[in-house]
């Protein structure tokens, strides 16, 4: 004989919401929605109240206004009567320059003492040891000032390079190192440039075309084709004669020592080169830590077993350890990446005009749209991160799939 | 039967031989570590030159280094061409690097009483070896740190000391009936018992005063370590409660703390100090003034609480489910399991990051002289630089202050790494 089970239904009590484990949890959720609304009601009464009583108004038309204020490290054209808008956007650009020269140069120089700290030889560890403790441990902001007073000091000024007997000259003629930014040759486009540049694109996609066709040819007959000096033959071959056939369609511009500053060519400000040198030694030392952590991660057991396979060490070093550590690496540079992009706001200190300068700095101060300008900051760096954090997840997810 | 007397035959081993002398001491670890390849000399050779040319350069600074002068035009006087660094600007500014501009000298014991208290305070935390009866002087800290440094009368922090106290003894009588039950009643409490003190204090102003100091005088290295104790003991506690809320399988909640986190990580600090500098005051109500320090501690401590809180979240994401299961199995309740089973392992795991996340705020304090609060770079860049005494001596100011920041920071991540090995408890 089995005895029924009551399938009676329980009937909900007003009890339950507060004992019942499956409902309490809307009590909470319930409780903490309302907290917040009340929160946010609170906050923005105190908001409406307080601009009326500022007599302000939150409004985005100071975007269109003319900026009256000039920037002087610029990748697009602007003028003082551009609008705000326009300064804003120059800010972004050069956000993004810094950042991006900041990446590369952290990733070298990162990549290089992480490797070096592992190296054997005793002298050259400690070296290493003692750059990365030195600048991690140190607040970057005191690094950027350091090495712009470094710059503004030790340079000379453009105005030693005058004169019969100058106390300094340029590099080769084309390179000048001044105080107030490094003068470099820059490119000038004539008619046909863009045939040139087009070849060229072309080729390199030619380039990994042939490598790819030559991975096949190997995988299915086993034929090695030499691919090396075909590609060096196609990197330069088609660019350089159609640069001829054309007549030079692209020079290069020097700068030249006019007056009491230099005219022509690339203008980098000292305040770009020492805000990217700082972030990138900065944050070099973070990346050579995870680039050493990152290499001992993976098993001796596997640089053991590669040799016994009878591969060679570089082989060892590129076919085996870096594919494996990599997948430890590559998730916190990414994250340095962005760090690098979000200290890039520091160039405030070093009056580098990036967007935190031109929106949060002097447009903030002339409109005193301090809500609607921070408001903007804040979404542009968040649009930043948000995107290379969702990369990030795709990169992750693609390297977990290998794994199993 | 043929007699075996081969007198070959040794019966003592050889006495071991020393080895040949490129397999031994310095030779062999010079040959070995320097010289054991062509690439490796010419990276010896590098390196010796790099550790050259910097001591040749830098020492001469460093000993001709003038430690007593009024100006900056005086050092180069005495230096007379040649090369050396004027420490005197140290010597002369120090209590405006330590203390800033506009705390009363007169006063200057009271913070230097509070750091040597802060570190009897920090003593048992740190080092578990300590006789725990010591926690007790590390929770009075606080109160009796605000009192030193922001003087005034004592009864305002022995109010507050004991209110809490009075709210912590209800919460322990009453939470036996329900937790919600015992905050309910422990909050009431508390706030009832400030606010009678309030009228106790205010009646009181004079009783036991040390000369009030108001926050805009803060200012110097005091700052920074004002700023980075205060920002990151509340956000310790507060991004725990965010982890959590994370891992949490109430959804409302779960995205609440998502999107405050995200929020906070996705922006720069500066621009976090920003809205503490000019917005923050727009969300308080009308004529209430709050002074821009507590404004900045406020989204300091967000800043860090949000990054303590992934720091937290890796380590309970570390934590095997069968911690979690064994936890219900046992029958504990949520605070339970979580108070027994899960933070303790969860947050063995996140000690090395929680260090590293709260070294990275004390140098991220530095940040406050952007917006104009004079602390040690701010001292530096404004009143101090700005001078027509001490206008250019860039390399002995900033120099001292990367020290300074050095010494502090170096320390904490050496502590966290004998933590840590204390910590270590598994066979590996």
């Amino acid at each position: 004989m089995s005895t029924p089970i009551s399938t009676e239904r329980e009937t909900f009590r007003l009890s339950m919401l507060l004992n019942d484990k499956r409902y309490r949890s809307y009590t909470f959720q319930f409780f903490a929605l309302l907290v917040l609304i009340c929160i946010i009601a609170y906050l923005g009464k105190n908001l409406v109240e307080n601009l009326a009583k500022a007599g302000l108004n939150i409004s985005y038309g100071f975007l269109e206004d003319p900026a009256g204020y000039d920037i002087n490290q610029r990748l697009i054209e602007y003028n003082s009567q551009s609008s705000h808008l326009r300064a804003a956007f120059v800010g972004v650009l050069n956000t993004l320059l810094v950042a991006f020269l900041g990446c590369v140069m952290a990733t070298v120089l990162g990549v290089t003492a992480g490797i070096l700290r592992l190296s054997n030889n005793w002298i050259v560890a400690k070296l290493m040891t003692i750059y990365v403790e030195i600048f991690r441990n140190v607040p970057i902001l005191i690094w950027i000032l350091i090495i712009s007073s470094i710059f503004m000091g030790v340079l000379p000024q453009p105005r030693a390079f005058r004169g019969e007997n100058p106390e300094a000259t340029m590099l080769w003629d084309m390179f000048a190192f001044t105080g107030r930014g490094i003068y470099t040759p820059g490119p000038i486009f004539f008619e046909g440039s863009l045939v040139v540049i087009g070849t060229f694109l072309l080729s390199i996609v030619s380039i990994f075309a042939f490598r790819r066709y030559a991975r096949r040819k190997l995988y299915s007959e086993g034929k090695v084709i030499k691919t090396s000096w075909i590609s060096l033959l196609l990197f330069f071959i088609p660019t350089i004669m159609m640069f001829y056939a054309l007549g030079s369609p692209i020079g290069l511009e020097y700068p030249e020592l006019k007056g009491f500053n230099f005219k022509g060519g690339i203008y980098a400000r000292g305040s770009l080169i020492s805000l990217w040198f700082a972030l990138s030694i900065y944050t070099g030392a973070f990346i050579a830590e995870v680039v050493r952590a990152g290499i001992q991660s993976v098993d001796k057991g596997q640089t053991e077993a590669a040799a016994a396979l009878g591969l060679r060490s570089n082989f060892i070093m590129n076919l085996v350890i870096l594919p494996q550590a990599l997948r430890v690496i590559i998730p916190p540079m990414i994250s340095f990446y962005l760090n690098i992009t979000k200290n890039s706001s520091l160039a405030l200190a070093v009056g580098y005009m990036d967007i935190t300068s031109t929106l949060g700095g002097i447009t903030l101060n002339q409109t005193g749209r301090a809500i609607e300008a921070v408001l903007l900051l804040m979404l542009f760096y968040l649009a930043i991160s948000l995107s290379i954090s969702a990369v990030m997840n795709v990169y992750n997810r693609s390297i977990m799939l290998k794994e199993r | 039967m043929a007699e075996n007397n081969a007198s070959f035959v040794r019966h003592e081993l050889i006495k071991e031989q020393v080895p040949p002398v490129s397999q031994r001491g310095v030779v062999k670890w010079v040959s070995e570590n320097l010289i054991s390849s062509p690439f490796n000399v010419i990276m010896t050779l590098l390196s010796l030159w790099i550790i050259y040319s910097i001591i040749v350069n830098s020492a001469p600074w460093f000993i001709n280094g003038i430690w007593d002068a009024k100006s900056v035009r005086e050092c180069y006087d005495i230096l007379d061409g040649v090369s050396g660094a004027c420490f005197a600007v140290l010597k002369e500014r120090f209590p405006q690097l330590i203390y800033g501009f506009k705390y009363p000298s007169t006063e200057y014991w009271r913070p230097n009483i509070a750091v040597v208290l802060l570190l009897a305070a920090l003593a048992p935390v740190l080092f578990r070896k300590l006789p725990q009866q010591l926690l007790g002087f590390s929770a009075i800290y606080p109160f009796l740190a605000y009192w030193l440094i922001w003087g005034g009368t004592p009864l305002v922090a022995v109010i507050a000391f004991l209110g809490l106290a009075f709210g912590i003894y209800c919460f322990r009588r009453f939470s036996a009936r329900s937790f919600a039950f015992g905050v309910i009643i422990a909050v009431i409490a508390a706030s009832f018992f400030w606010v009678l003190g309030g009228y106790l204090s205010e009646a009181n102003e004079t009783f036991l005063a040390l000369e009030a100091v108001p926050s805009r005088d803060m200012g110097g290295l005091m700052l920074n370590l004002l700023l980075g104790t205060i920002a990151c003991s509340i956000s310790i506690p507060l991004g725990i409660v965010l982890a959590l809320g994370r891992q949490s399988n109430m959804p409302i909640i779960k995205w609440i703390c998502v999107i405050f986190i995200e929020f906070i990580r996705g922006v720069p600090l500066i621009t976090l100090l920003f809205v503490a500098n000019v917005i923050l005051a727009f969300f308080f109500p009308p004529d209430t003034s709050i002074d821009l320090i507590l404004r900045v501690i406020i989204m300091m401590t967000f800043f860090n609480s949000a990054y303590i809180a992934e720091v937290v979240r890796g380590g309970l994401a570390a934590l095997p489910t069968g911690q979690y299961e064994a936890a219900n199995s046992l029958g504990l309740d949520y605070a339970q399991s979580m108070r027994l089973i899960i933070l303790p392992q969860a947050l063995k795991i996140s000690i090395p990051g929680i260090v590293n996340v709260s070294v990275g705020m004390l140098k991220d304090t530095t940040l406050v002289s952007i917006i104009s609060m004079f602390d040690l770079v701010g001292m530096i860049r404004g009143p101090i630089l700005a001078t027509s005494e001490w206008n250019g001596v860039y390399w002995e100011l900033f120099g001292c202050a990367a020290a300074i920041f050095f010494v502090i920071c170096f320390s904490i991540s050496k502590y966290s790494q004998w933590l840590e090995r204390q910590l270590e408890t598994s066979n590996r």
